[in-house]
């Protein structure tokens, strides 16, 4: 969950230029997740347990009461939800092209009754 | 005594004292009630007519009538008031040790008024799972609306206020169609009672109360009162609106309309758009509308399948959905509270000075997105295994994907943007001890109904048999939630994850919010200037008409002359001969 720790290692810098009024004299923690080697550790804990559920289903099968058809081919479920995640994240973006408005369309109202 | 008296009836008289006490008083009080009433219903109410009269000669009003599926929700409701309170119950106690946030989020003057709004508005939602008959429903429909807008004008912006109207329009619109369902039904049929009524038999009724329960359950295109007003409401409120009104419109749904299969589609439509949505919003509580949407859609999918493995699972749903996404809103309104903020460009880091709240948040986020153990994963495979069971394939491919997009915006995003990601530099401490204790309370009863689902499947309205912790089920579930995260990490490592945005994405609210205002101008413009056309071209001809009639009588007019006595002889001369040039 961290990725965007890793790509932005300015986290553990950001003692530096804190929110006006944020803080109220608080030391400024350095964070687990500000540490790149825990990060890396975390991830490749996270991609063995994807592994195991791999193993899992060789040893295990798949064995439900009501099957469904399509879900019979070998990894369907691991499959569906990474593919899942990339088709909901690819649709979105021309999604935002065609959708996306400043914050405050609308309370404006008159000079953009074209758009 | 008590076991007559109508849930809603303590809610409203509480409301009343709560209204006129202060300080410690006001805080047992707001406890109390929902205590007393959910021991009460728990102990001595049982399924049953408690109260009934008659009601114009022909009609039988019903306030209070008890069975399985009402009690369900009343328990629920009971514990969603008590926790809501719980977490409100620092309202109006001044600044908030810790907190960074510009504006104060505690209610100020505003914190009487949250509470009796928030008591009556539980008490609405208690008197409409109640009501046996379609009046009283409409009755307690309304009061939901007019009780819970206070939740949103505290908030005290002209943004809320505004808000606030469009959302009861909405829903007076909503309640105005269920009334005239009902008379259309009571026409039909002759009676009032609140029961099933299916489309088949109720004709053009049974569409009517449909929709009218619809904008309340926020089907596709009425869905936005809900994207719109939660974000829009102070950080308590929200937790308030996202227990009740969704809810009583689910319970309606599933009392009135189950099996229903124009639902299923409905339901999947609605499991499945708000996902996108929620990929691109930037405020998080308008992610958590959107998952709301998502989670209500798979309610309603399960009322449309109608088996009562479906049905169990919509209402069981409904009842792990208001604890959980109880638990988000919390967790959310939280950081508003300490920081003022609420969108994922602002927020990040939090996890290093609200450890706490952002654990128990992720515990909100692993319920709702189904992790086995957790309360998501044994409500909803119900609906899930439903729709194989009556071979509904692709509603269950599409709804598998819906579950997946769950993960995503609501198990991952929300805590992420809001605890972690890129450091704010936002230093705020831990919300005050009650809202932690609520949100802990939320946390332990998502595990509780995750890993002992049975206690909850006893109390549901229908019988059957089904284990959710089977092998595979456990397995393929993880493998599609593990998956699923392996997914966002790669879409962040490469890049490909589009950035939170200070931008709003159009949805169907544009319709009323830009398109009607925008139409009622344009027609008004044309409709204005067909009038000063119209109004000019009368103007002139009469000008015109006035300018003649000068010309020939004004003072210099031919017809206004006087003429010579010479000049009349010639004339009468001429006539003369004409006359018998005529004759001849």
């Amino acid at each position: 969950m961290s990725a965007h720790d890793e790509r932005r290692p300015d986290g553990g810098e950001a003692g530096q230029g804190p929110r006006e009024g944020a803080g109220h004299g608080h030391k400024q923690p350095i964070g687990w997740m500000d540490k790149p080697d825990f990060v890396k550790r975390l991830f490749w804990a996270f991609y063995v347990i994807c592994g195991v559920l791999i193993v899992a289903e060789i040893v295990f099968g798949k064995a439900t009461e009501h099957p469904h058809p399509y879900e019979g081919p070998f990894g369907f479920y691991a499959v569906y939800g990474f593919i899942s995640f990339w088709f909901l994240v690819l649709l979105a973006k021309p999604m935002r092209k065609l959708l996306i408005r400043s914050e405050d369309y609308y309370e404006r109202q008159g000079r953009d009754d074209a758009e | 005594m008590l076991s007559s008296l109508p849930p809603f009836a303590l809610f409203f008289i509480g409301a009343v004292a709560v209204g006129f006490t202060k300080g410690l008083p006001r805080k047992v009080l707001v406890l109390a009630i929902p205590l007393l009433g959910g021991l009460n219903l728990w102990f001595n109410v049982d399924p049953g007519v408690h109260l009934q009269f008659e009601f114009l000669g022909e009609y039988t009003l019903t306030p209070f009538r008890a069975d399985k599926l009402s009690l369900l929700f009343g328990y629920l409701f009971h514990l969603a008031a008590f926790l809501g309170f719980l977490y409100a119950l620092h309202l109006g106690d001044g600044d908030v040790d810790g907190a960074v946030a510009e504006e104060d989020q505690t209610g100020g003057d505003k914190a009487g008024l949250q509470h009796v709004s928030a008591m009556l508005y539980a008490g609405s939602a208690l008197g409409a799972v109640f009501a046996g008959d379609f009046i009283t429903l409409f009755v307690f429909w309304e009061l939901l609306a007019l009780t819970s807008v206070f939740l949103i004008w505290a908030r005290n912006s002209e943004r809320s206020y505004a808000t606030g109207f469009r959302y009861l329009i909405i829903h007076v619109v909503s309640g105005v169609l269920l009334l005239s369902g009902a008379l259309m039904l009571a026409q039909r049929t002759g009676s009032i009672e609140f029961g099933h009524v299916g489309l088949d038999d109720a004709g053009l009724a049974g569409w009517v109360l449909l929709i009218a329960f619809g904008i309340k359950a926020g089907f596709p295109l009425a869905h936005n009162w809900i994207t719109e007003s939660y974000p829009e409401s102070t950080p308590t409120g929200a937790v308030f609106l996202s227990a009740f009104t969704t809810k009583v419109a689910v319970y309606a749904l599933a009392r009135s309309f189950a099996g229903e299969d124009v639902l299923i589609y409905i339901g999947t439509a609605m499991t499945f758009f708000p996902i996108f949505y929620a990929v691109l919003e930037n405020d998080l509580r308008r992610v958590l509308g959107y998952s709301m949407i998502n989670q209500i859609g798979f309610m309603v999918a399960g009322i449309g399948i109608g088996t009562a493995l479906a049905v169990n699972g919509a209402v069981a749903h409904a009842f792990a959905d208001v604890i959980f996404k109880g638990l988000l809103f919390m967790s959310i309104g939280a950081v508003m509270t300490m920081t003022g903020r609420t969108k994922g460009t602002d927020l990040g880091g939090l996890y290093k000075t609200m450890p706490f709240t952002a654990t128990l948040c992720i515990v909100g986020a692993m319920a709702i997105s189904a992790f086995p153990l957790f309360s998501s994963f044994v409500t909803k495979s119900m609906i899930m295994v439903a729709a194989i069971e009556e071979h509904h394939y692709i509603v269950w491919l599409f709804m598998l994907f819906a579950s997946a997009g769950v993960l995503e915006h609501a198990g991952i995003k929300i805590p992420f943007f809001s605890f972690f990601a890129h450091d704010s530099g936002i230093r705020a401490k831990e919300p005050p001890k009650n809202m932690l204790v609520a949100m802990s309370i939320g946390a332990v009863l998502c595990v509780l109904i995750g890993v002992f689902p049975g206690q909850l499947y006893a109390l549901l309205p229908m019988e059957m048999d089904f284990n959710p912790y089977d092998t595979t089920h456990v397995l393929v579930q993880l493998q599609l939630l593990c998956f699923g995260a392996l997914g966002f990490i790669t879409l962040m490592k490469s890049g490909v994850y589009p950035d939170e945005k200070r931008a709003v994405h159009i949805d169907a609210e544009i319709l009323y919010r830009k398109l009607g205002p925008w139409l009622v101008r344009k027609v008004g413009g044309v409709v204005a200037r067909i009038d000063t056309y119209v109004r000019a071209s009368v103007l002139e001809l009469v000008a015109s008409v006035l300018h003649v009639a000068a010309r020939a009588h004004g003072p210099v007019g031919p017809l206004a002359r006087s003429w010579p006595t010479g000049s009349m002889v010639l004339w009468v001369a001429i006539l003369l001969v004409a006359y018998l040039l005529f004759y001849l």
